[in-house]
C-alpha cells in the first residue's frame, strides 16, 4: 500500500471546483484510490460526494492510500494536483476525466 | 396533466414588478416529480424484476449526468461550475453503487434513491456552510433521476422552442440563469416576493414578472395568457380588446422610449435620471436614456468567483465600465457581499442572521484589504480614463462609518465619497452622515427589509416589504430633508425609483437623482417631466399624512394628471 500526505493548497479547501477536478483525476487514473483527513475514515476518492462531505479546509493536511503497479505514480500525480491551487476560474480539469 | 382552471378572460392577481405587457404561451417549469415512495417499477402492468430495476436505474444515471454535462457545456462562468458539479453528483460511482445494493434487495426503486440522497443530504447539512446550499444540487439530481425512472419529464427549466411566459412556482437563481432569454417574454411565478432574485433579474433583463399568482401553475403548457406586470395580472385566453390595448401600450412606451433629454420636472427642477449596472457589459448597453450609472455594483465581478480579483483586474474592469458610459456620471458602490450573496473567500459561513451580520462595509472589519484593493484598483481607473468616479459604501450604520470610508476613500485617491442609507439608524442620522460625505444614496429595498423587519426573500411577507409603507417613507423623507439642509445630493438607486408613481413622491421629498434599471427610465421621466416640483411636492405631503401603504399609493394616484396615469396605466 503505498501513502502520501499533502496539504490541500486550494483557497476554499478541497470543495467545489478543486473537488470537482480532483475526483476526476481519480476516476481517470482507474486506480483505486482512498482519501482520509488525519484520524479520520478513509473514503473513495473517486466519490465527489464523499470528498465534499470530508470538508477539508484550506491548508489542511490529507493522506491519499493505493494499491497495485501504478500506485506510486498515480499518487504523486495527484499530490501534485492536491498541491496546486484549483480555484483560478482558467484552471482547465486535469487528467480528461471521463 | 394540468388543465386550464380560470375561464377564459378571467384574470388571475399577484404581485407585478416592472410595468410592461405582453401576450405568450405558457411555458410551465416542471416541478419535482411526485412520486410514492413504494412505488413500483411496472412493465406491462407486472412489477419489474430486480434486475430490470437495476438496468432502468442505471441509465437513468447516466441519462441525467448526460443531460447536465451538456448543460454545462452551454453555460457560462458560475452557473456552469454548479451544473458541472451537479452532473458529477449524478455520475458518483459510490451513489449510483449504493442505490443498486438497495435494488436488489429488492427495495422499490424510489425508496432506494430517496434513502441514499438521503444519508449524504444529512451529512451535508451536518457540515454547514457551503456543503449546506450543495444540498439543493444534490436534491435536483434526485428529482431528475426519479423522474427518469417513473418515466416522467425531468424537471426543471424547459427548452423553449417560441416566445413564452416562463411559470413556475418558484426559480432557483440557477434556474433563472438555465433559461433560454431569447425566448423569454416574462417570468411569473406562484410564490417569490417583488425583491426577490427572479424579480430583480427580470427587472433588470427588462421582462414583465408577476409574482404570487395562486393558481398559475394550473395553466397548461402552450396556454396563451396575457401577461400585465403594471397591473400585477395573468389573464388566460385574452379576448381582442385585451390585444389591443396591450398593443397601445407597447406602442406608447416605444414613443417615450424616443425622448432621452435630461430628467427634469414640468417647471426644470434637474432630477438625474440614472441607470443600474452589474458589469461593464451593461455599462455598454446603457443608452442614451440614461445621464449616467447611479449604482455600479461591483460584487458581481467577485461573484464569479472563488478567490477575490487582483487590483489590475478590477482596474480594466473599472476603466472598462467608466469608457462605456463615456463622461458621465458613475457612482461606483463598493463589495456588497454577505446575507443572500456570500463570497466563499470572504463570508463567515456560519452567521445565524447573516442579513444582520457582517456584510457590505462591515466586511472592511475582517477583510480590509478587499476594500484597500478595490479603492486603489477604483483610483487607477480613473488615472486611465480621466474620469472622476463617485464612490459609495453599502450598509453603512453609524457617522463613524462613513468617516473611516470616506478617509479610505479619500487616500486611496477617489474625490467625491458617499455612503449608502439602507439601515435605519443611517436615515434617523442622515444629517450627521452627510457631515462625514460628499453624497448618499438609499436603498429603498434594504432599507424596507431593515425597517420592517422582514426578510427580503419571504414572498409571502411581501406586504410588509412595501416601500410605500409610512414608516420606510418616514425614513426616506428624514434623509432627503437631511439633505437639502446640507445642499448634498441625495438619491435613490432602489427598485423604488423605477416606479414612475414612486418617482414623483422622491422627487417631492427632494431626492435630486434616480437610479434604476435602465428599461425603467422612460417611464420615469415621462412622468417626471409632466407634473411640477410643486406637484411633486403636495403629492410626497399628502403620502406622508397617510397610515397605511395602499392609502399612501391612492393618495399619490390622486394627485397625478389624468393623461399621464392613463398614458403609464399607474
Amino acid at each position: 500500500m503505498a501513502e502520501r500526505t499533502v496539504a490541500v493548497a486550494s483557497r476554499v479547501g478541497l470543495h467545489a471546483r478543486p473537488a470537482m477536478l480532483f475526483t476526476q483525476a481519480v476516476a481517470a487514473s482507474g486506480v483505486p484510490v482512498t482519501i482520509a483527513r488525519a484520524g479520520g475514515a478513509p473514503v473513495d476518492a473517486a466519490s465527489i460526494l464523499f470528498v465534499m462531505s470530508l470538508g477539508v479546509p484550506h491548508g489542511e493536511e490529507v493522506t491519499l492510500a493505493a494499491d497495485g503497479p501504478d500506485a506510486d505514480r498515480v499518487l504523486d500525480e495527484l499530490v501534485t494536483l492536491l498541491s496546486t491551487d484549483l480555484d483560478a476560474p482558467e484552471t482547465e480539469p486535469a487528467g480528461g476525466a471521463s | 396533466m394540468t388543465t386550464t382552471s380560470a375561464p377564459a378572460g378571467t384574470a388571475l392577481r399577484g404581485v407585478g414588478v416592472g410595468r410592461r405587457a405582453v401576450v405568450g404561451p405558457v411555458a410551465q417549469v416542471r416541478p419535482a416529480p411526485d412520486v410514492a415512495p413504494d412505488e413500483p417499477l411496472l412493465v406491462d402492468g407486472a412489477p419489474a424484476t430486480p434486475a430490470h430495476v437495476r438496468t432502468v436505474v442505471e441509465r437513468a444515471f447516466a441519462d441525467v449526468a448526460a443531460g447536465l454535462r451538456a448543460q454545462a457545456e452551454t453555460a457560462a462562468g458560475t452557473v456552469r461550475d454548479v451544473l458541472a458539479a451537479t452532473a458529477q453528483m449524478a455520475d458518483d460511482a459510490v451513489l449510483r453503487g449504493q442505490v443498486l445494493t438497495r435494488v436488489d434487495g429488492g427495495e422499490p426503486p424510489v425508496a432506494a434513491i430517496d434513502g441514499v440522497v438521503g444519508t449524504f443530504a444529512a451529512m451535508f447539512e451536518q457540515a454547514g456552510g457551503y456543503l449546506a446550499e450543495r444540498v439543493t444540487d444534490l436534491r435536483s439530481v434526485r428529482d431528475r433521476v426519479v423522474a427518469r425512472v417513473v418515466g416522467l419529464p425531468e424537471p426543471g427549466v424547459p427548452h423553449l422552442e417560441q416566445p413564452s411566459v416562463v411559470v413556475a412556482r418558484d426559480l432557483a437563481p440557477a434556474d433563472t440563469a438555465a433559461l433560454d432569454l431569447t425566448n423569454v417574454l416574462a417570468i411569473v411565478t406562484e410564490l417569490g416576493g417583488p425583491t426577490g432574485h427572479t424579480a430583480i433579474i427580470a427587472g433588470q433583463l427588462g421582462l414583465p414578472c408577476v409574482v404570487r399568482v395562486d393558481g398559475v401553475t394550473d395553466l397548461a403548457d402552450g396556454t396563451v395568457v396575457a401577461v400585465d406586470a403594471a397591473a400585477g395580472t395573468v389573464t388566460p385566453d385574452p379576448d381582442d380588446a385585451v390585444r389591443d390595448a396591450f398593443e397601445r401600450r407597447r406602442a406608447a412606451d416605444a414613443a417615450l422610449a424616443q425622448d432621452t433629454g435630461p430628467g427634469a420636472t414640468a417647471d426644470g427642477h434637474a432630477v438625474a435620471l440614472l441607470a443600474n449596472i452589474g458589469t461593464a457589459a451593461d455599462a455598454e448597453r446603457v443608452g442614451a436614456g440614461a445621464e449616467g450609472v447611479g449604482l455600479f455594483r461591483t460584487e458581481v465581478l467577485f461573484l464569479e468567483r472563488t478567490q477575490a480579483p487582483t487590483v489590475d483586474e478590477q482596474a480594466d474592469a473599472y476603466a472598462a465600465a467608466l469608457r462605456a458610459v463615456d463622461g458621465r456620471k458613475v457612482v461606483v458602490r463598493t463589495l456588497d457581499a454577505g446575507a443572500d450573496k456570500p463570497l466563499a473567500f470572504a463570508t463567515q459561513p456560519d452567521e445565524e442572521n447573516p442579513a444582520l451580520g457582517v456584510r457590505g462595509y462591515r466586511l472592511v472589519r475582517s477583510h480590509a484589504e478587499l476594500l484597500d484593493t478595490q479603492l486603489a484598483a477604483l483610483a487607477r481607473a480613473q488615472e486611465a480614463t480621466g474620469s472622476t468616479p463617485w464612490v459609495m459604501a453599502p450598509m453603512i450604520a453609524t457617522p463613524d462609518e462613513a468617516r473611516d470610508f470616506a478617509a479610505r476613500a479619500r487616500a486611496a485617491g477617489v474625490a467625491t465619497v458617499g455612503v449608502m442609507v439602507e439601515v435605519p439608524a443611517a436615515a434617523l442620522r442622515a444629517r450627521d452622515l452627510l457631515a462625514e460625505v460628499d453624497f448618499v444614496s438609499i436603498g429603498t429595498n434594504d432599507l424596507a427589509q431593515y425597517t420592517m423587519a422582514t426578510d427580503r426573500l419571504r414572498g409571502e411577507l411581501a406586504d410588509l416589504l412595501d416601500v410605500w409603507q409610512p414608516a420606510v417613507l418616514d425614513l426616506v423623507a428624514t434623509t432627503a430633508r437631511a439633505g437639502l439642509e446640507a445642499g448634498k445630493p441625495v438619491g435613490v438607486c432602489g427598485e423604488s425609483a423605477a416606479d414612475p408613481l414612486m418617482a414623483l413622491v422622491l422627487v417631492g421629498l427632494g431626492v435630486t437623482s434616480l437610479s434604476m434599471a435602465a428599461g425603467a427610465l422612460p417611464a420615469v421621466r415621462y412622468a417626471v417631466r409632466h407634473h411640477t416640483r410643486a406637484t411633486c411636492e403636495a403629492i410626497a405631503g399628502a403620502v406622508l399624512r397617510a397610515r397605511t401603504a395602499a392609502d399612501a399609493r391612492a393618495a399619490a394616484l390622486a394627485l397625478v394628471d389624468p393623461d399621464v396615469a392613463a398614458t403609464l396605466a399607474l
